[in-house]
This record gives structure tokens, sequence and C-alpha cells, in this order.
């Protein structure tokens, strides 16, 4: 996935900018031209964007972190933003992306929830139930060109079943047994699946809890939109239950003997 | 008619690439060159220096070449990573190991790091961008050990563990998370091995292979091939085509060997004097 | 003088939406005398980045049909979703399954309708027809299609199916005097073939690997003859004395 909210859903071009090394604000145009263009409905673009959102499957259930960054563009805007968002008694669901968008879709969960329980019907949404609204709603806004621009992951656990799936702003959705979104997918990503493929059923709370704020370290150290705050998310037999927000020791000390960036000396 | 004029203006001149702007908006697809959309790394460690890369050079989205090698000799003790442009990272690399060559036996001295650095750049910025060629330069000289990358526009970073290319995110990743100061030879050998690793499974543009250069101060070791994860599985069947299978238009044999009859002309039968 | 970079900046900033995207991996099929088999890697991508390494692009529509979707994920799920609901429709008007070469038909019309907002999907449908053959639809993303031996389609389809063309069709291959080439190949063979094509593929495509699915549809009253013991099968058949379904699933190098 792209990292960058600006560029999703725009074509890319192989010929310029292939490792992305463009500033945001000076990207090369890469489209075809429309002469028509100012004429036609102008989509958004991302505003207020949230960064990465991490998820593994662990013995027990699932776990997932999001830190509580809102950037505007590349200011640190909101700073105690909640990006991960409980929906019935199963299901979790992390958003990167535009967070109006995500507020939105706060919105809609809780609408649908509401009816759900005035029915007393005897049903509960599960996350494979809110996995599927999530895609259907998401496809149907990408195909009206109007979407909702947003990466998000649900998580759950339901009926002894764990459950841990992707859908973004074009419909797009898959599950595995780790996933990532925003610049996660290119730094925590790798990471995780190391510590989780082939041993989903092994790892502890505990461990899993470890594995994330390993990530969640790293994406600190090297995604410049992310932030040493972040709450976990924990969606289990015991049901959901979201953290405070956190902070993670980090070390520095190496950059005491780096002396310039060429034949500097002193 | 005004003829142009004989003197070109100062600076850089870009009519060559306006041209080729113009030419690519009309559709004209600009050539392909080879690329090696790679993870390569290096690291610090105890006794000096570690590079690593993996194999795999790209055309597109097609495999060009599955065990290429992207740690180039600049000297004995001098390595240097290369990733982006398969052509520019081979002639910059060979170019600069060239001068490096004679500018040891100029001045007598084994070169310096720092000094193939600054080549290198300098040679990349008279370029403006225009030589892909994204670098980790690694070696030891009588300074101690260094660790450099250097981008193709020239600019140049320092620190204890770097990565460049395509999987360089995956591959910085394992270097956040375990690398530690003075670290010994095997677990910095071991986490090179790692990083490279996470960009050869992650990174579409890495694959195959994982190489190895251990530089210290005594020597220069080249681990070619130093993990092999990923093998060519055996086929199911074997393609081997009957003879004849191929289809012809027509059939001409020619005896290749030529009958010459010899009139030896005023030859005494003597041997010919060879001494 | 304009430098290169610069000149972007002359542009308007791209504002329009791409509703689409590109998500990699290659699927084939291959028609035998009674028998279907279709495949697909299991690689889901976007890029350079892996999304998951198991996201299924091979379905079972019905006991005797088999669809396989490449191209943009998003449109290739919800396009095997729709057909599903049509064949279920079917179903229950006429209590029987719908007919291959229906199906094909059905998915030319339900392509062709959204012909100014296309499903961004190559398809590749594979099954038994009424008269016991095995058959391979194949489409364009705006519903052209035909009934063929074989097809490859997908990241890895100028790599594939000159292969086929050659060990299938045996294009470029003349027969050894007084003999002709097969029609139709033996299970054992066109598995071997689908197979090697799968590990070729995810030699030389970046985007092309991780895992391998195979769908075997085999004809009313016909038998695995001896490949019940292959690694990695399972049966699927839900009706009893009808067309057998089988899957297959294998590895493949995850770099």
């Amino acid at each position: 996935m792209d990292h960058f909210p600006t560029n999703w859903g725009r074509p890319r071009n192989d010929a310029f900018d292939a490792y992305a090394t463009y500033p945001i604000h000076q990207r090369p145009y890469n489209g075809p031209k429309d002469t028509f263009a100012d004429g036609v409905q102008r989509t958004q673009q991302p505003i207020v964007t949230g960064t990465s959102v991490l998820a593994i499957k662990y013995k027990d259930g699932v776990m997932m972190a999001a830190d509580n960054l809102a950037s505007y563009g590349s200011l640190a805007r909101f700073k105690d933003v909640q990006r991960l968002h409980q929906v019935g008694n199963y299901t979790v669901i992390g958003a990167g992306g535009d967070m109006s968008d995500f507020q939105y879709i706060q919105y809609i969960l809780e609408e649908l929830s509401i009816d759900e329980i005035s029915a007393q019907d005897g049903h509960e949404l599960g996350p494979i139930e809110i996995h599927e609204y999530m895609s259907q709603l998401m496809y149907a806004r990408r195909s009206k060109m109007n979407p909702l621009w947003n990466s998000l992951l649900i998580g759950g656990f339901k009926d002894g079943k764990r459950f841990l799936s992707y859908v973004d702003l074009l419909g797009t959705t898959y599950s595995a047994s780790t996933l990532a979104t925003g610049y996660g997918a290119f730094i925590a990503q790798p990471l995780l699946r190391k510590a989780v493929e082939g041993r989903e059923d092994v790892i502890t709370e505990e461990e899993a809890r470890k594995i994330l704020e390993d990530s969640m370290r790293v994406l600190f150290y090297r995604d410049a939109r992310s932030m040493n705050k972040f709450q976990i998310a924990t969606i289990s037999s015991a049901g959901v239950s979201i953290s405070d927000s956190m902070q993670l020791e980090t070390a520095w000390s190496f950059a005491e003997n780096i002396r310039g960036y060429g034949a500097q000396t002193q | 008619m005004s003829q142009q004029s004989a003197f070109s203006s100062p600076g850089f001149d870009f009519s060559n690439s306006v041209r080729n702007n113009f030419l690519q908006e009309k559709g004209m697809p600009l050539p392909k060159a080879t690329s090696t959309g790679t993870t390569i790394v290096g690291c610090l460690f105890k006794d000096g220096i570690i590079l690593g890369a993996d194999t795999r050079a790209t055309e597109g989205e097609i495999i060009a070449d599955k065990n290429c090698e992207k740690i180039h000799y600049i000297t004995e003790s001098i390595r240097c990573c290369g990733a982006g442009t398969a052509a520019d990272t081979e002639f910059t690399t060979a170019t600069i190991s060239s001068n490096m060559e004679l500018h040891s036996l100029s001045t007598g001295r084994k070169p310096r790091v720092v000094t193939v650095m600054t080549m290198l750049k300098q040679y990349l910025f008279q370029y403006q961008g225009h030589i892909g060629a994204a670098l980790v330069l690694g070696g030891v000289d009588s300074t101690g050990p260094h660790l450099f990358t250097i981008h193709p526009h020239g600019s140049t970073d320092k620190l204890p563990y770097v990565t460049m290319g395509s999987g360089s995110l995956a591959a910085m990743a394992v270097f956040e998370s375990s690398w530690k100061p003075n670290m010994e030879r095997s677990d910095a050998l071991a986490l090179v091995s790692a990083a490279v690793s996470a960009g050869i499974f992650n990174d579409l543009g890495s694959g195959s292979n994982v190489d190895a250069c251990i530089i210290t101060a005594t020597q220069t070791e080249m681990l070619r091939n130093f993990v092999k994860p990923n093998e060519r599985v055996e086929k199911e069947r074997h393609y081997t085509f009957r003879r004849g299978t191929t289809a012809w238009k027509s059939e001409n044999i020619r005896d290749l060997i030529v009958n010459e009859d010899i009139t030896l002309v005023g030859a005494t039968g003597d041997a010919m004097d060879t001494s | 003088m304009i430098m290169p970079d610069m000149d972007s900046l002359a542009h308007p900033q791209e504002r329009r939406f791409n509703p689409y995207t590109e998500n990699g991996g290659t699927i084939l099929a291959i028609a035998g005398a009674d028998f279907s088999v279709i495949a697909g890697d299991t690689r889901q991508s976007e890029g350079y980045s892996i999304q998951t390494r198991y996201a299924p692009k091979v379905f079972r529509l019905t006991d005797r049909a088999v669809l396989a979707v490449n191209g943009f994920a998003a449109d290739g799920n919800m396009f095997v979703k729709k057909v599903k609901q049509r064949l279920e429709w079917y179903h229950h008007a006429h209590a029987k399954d719908m007919p291959l070469r229906a199906i094909a038909r059905l998915i030319q019309t339900m392509l062709y309708a959204r012909r100014f907002f296309p499903y961004y999907v190559y398809n590749i449908l594979g099954g038994i027809e009424e008269d016991g053959t095995g058959a391979v639809y194949s489409f364009d993303p705006v519903g052209s299609y035909e009934r063929e031996a074989c097809r490859a389609a997908g990241a890895a389809q100028s790599l594939v199916q000159p292969f086929l063309d050659n060990q299938i069709y045996f294009k470029n291959q003349e027969a050894a005097q007084g003999t002709s080439h097969p029609s139709h190949l033996p299970l054992e063979t066109v598995l071997s073939i689908v197979i090697d094509s799968f590990t070729s593929a995810t030699e030389r495509h970046i985007e092309v690997g991780d895992g391998l699915e195979i769908f075997i549809a085999l004809s009313k009253g016909r038998t695995l003859q001896g490949m019940e013991s292959i690694r990695g099968l399972q049966e699927l058949t839900v009706t009893e004395d009808g067309e057998r379904l089988f899957v297959m699933r294998r590895d493949l190098k995850k770099d």
C-alpha cells in the first residue's frame, strides 16, 4: 500500500518517483490529461490524517495497536485522538487515513448497532458481519467516485473464533494473521510476519503485546507522521478491552557518536 | 536568419530532458532500464563493517537476473552496494574504483572511505540525479570503519546502520529493532542476513539470495550467496524435445571437407629448415 | 530553462480519484476430454507490497463450474458474489444448477452491463459442459468471450500462455513421422503442466508466488484413475452421482 494518503487512489508512474522520494506538495503529475477536470465534481483529498494501524492474531484472540496522532499535512495537529474503536461486544475497528471520514464511519456503525440492539432478535453483530458491512460500504462509495478515505483493520473474537481483516477506500479486502496499514505495511509488517507467521496458536498475550510494542517503537523511529503515544486493543473470549494511552522507552544515544554526514570529523 | 549562438549558456543544460518530457507526453515510452529494485544494507560492528544485499534484478515486474551481484569492488578494503538503475551502479562504482586505484598509486597510500564517498557524491551531483545510483558505501581505512549512503542526487548520510532500495523500510525495521553498538561478528552477520531477508520476503522488488561482505582492518571476506532460501524447485515434467520437432522449409547438406590436388613445385623432398 | 523536476509545479495537482488498482497474480485453466483444471496463485499484492499470502482467486460456483478472477481484487470479489447470487436465484427458479455454457453467457451480459464503468477483472470459467466434455471459457473485462482448450490470464499471462500454446496446442512442434499430436491430454499430464507453469511464473514474475490453488472438475462417472493419493488433494463435491470437484493446494516460493 502507498504510505502517502494524498497519493491513495491515484495512478502511479514507474518512470518518475519509483520510491516516492518527491516531497508531498510537488508530486509529479502522472495521470492522463482531462480537459474537463475542472468542471467535473472533484473528489476530496484527506485533510486530517491518522497513520498506521497494526494487528496480529495470537493464542487467545486478536491484538491491535494505533497511535493517538491526527496530522494536518506535516503538522502534528491533534495528539489525543483514539483511532481504535469498539463496535458491539466482539469487534474493534482501527483506522488510518482521513479522520473525519473515520468519525463518520463510527457514526454509521453506531446507528447500525442501535438498529441491531433494538431488533432484540437474539442476533449480535460480530467482526465478520461488521467487516462485510464495511467492505460493502467502502466499495459502494468508491463506485460512486466519492470514497471514504480510510484504510481499516477489523479485528474480533466471537463464537470461539478469531477474525482479522482489512478494507480500504477502494473496497479492497484481505486477511492474514498479521496486518498493517499505512507506513506500517512497509515497516511493521515484516517484523510482525517474522514474529507471528506459523505461531498464531502459541503466542501469549504478553508476547503479543511485546511484538506490537516493539513494532510501534520502530514506527515511531521511522514514520514522520507517528507519535510515541498509542493504545492497544485486545479482543478475546473475555471481550474487548482498549488500553489507556501509553508511551515507550526510546533510545537515541547512538546519535552522540555521529559527526556530520560526510567527511566531517568534528 | 539569425544563427544560433555559438556559445552555450552557463550552468546546466537540460534541453535533452525537456525534449524527453515532451516526447513522453506525446506517448513515446522511454526505454526501460534494468533496475535492481533491491534491498541493500550495511552496519557497523565491533571489528568493522558488514554489507549485505539481495540478488534480484528486475525489468519492471519481470525478474531479469535471479542471482546478480550488488556488492561492488571499490578497493580491497572498501566495497559498495548499489540500488537503482543497474548500469548506473555498475559504471559509477567501476569508474570510482578505477580512479581510487590510480589515486592510491599516485599517493602511495591506501585509499580512505571518505575519499570514495566524496568522489561518488561529486560525480553524482554533477549529473543532477540523472544517474540513478543509490549506494551503500562501507569500508575500513587508517582512520577506522566508515559507513555511508549516497543518494542519486549526491547527498550523503553517515550512520551506524543503513539501508537502501525498495526493501529499505523492511530492512531498516529489523535494524531499528535489534541493532546494538559493538556487536560480535557472528551476531552482526546474522542481523545483516535478517535485514536482507526481511526485504527478500516482504518486498516484491527484492528476492533470491543473501550476499554479505565483512570488512575488518585486517581482511575483507566476500560471502557470495551466504544464505540461499529460495532454491528453484524441481519441475514435474522434463521438457526435452524430440529430434525433428522444429519444422523446416528446405534441407541443404554441405560437405565441409574440401579435396584439393596439390602439385609440388621444385620440391626435392627436403624437410623445411626449422632451426 | 525549466528544471525537469520543477515543471511538475507547472501542472495542476492530480485531484481525480482513481477507483481502480491492480492486485497482481495469475490464473489459468485447461480443458481435457472429460475434465477441466482451473488454477490460480494465492498472493495478493499492490505495488511492491504483499498484502496477503493467501487470498483465493479461484471459486467454486457449482459442482461443475469454477470461476477464476484476476485483476482488481475488490471488483473480482464483488463480481464473484454477484455471479453466485444469480446462480442461487437460478437454482431456486429451476431446481437445478445452471449449465456451464449458460453461466458463460450470464457472465458476458453481467460484464457488458458495466461497459462504461467496467469490472477491472479478467475471468476464466472452467468446468464440465452438459455433454460431459471439459470446457474453458475466457473473458475480457467488458464481456467478450470464447470457449477454448486452455487460457492463462493476469500478471504472468505473457509468460504462461506461450508455454501452454506449445505444450497443450503443440504450437511450433512437428509431430513425428506418421503420428499426430493428441487433441486432449490426460489429467496427470495437465496437472504437471499447470504446476510447472506456476513454478516457472514464480521464478520470473515478482507478483506471482506464495501459494497455488488448483481446482479439478471431473465429468460424471469419471474417476481420478489412480490419482487419489496425490499430495494436497481434497474433494469438494456436494451432490452424489454427478460431476465431482476437487481442490489441490501447493506451496510456491515466497520471495
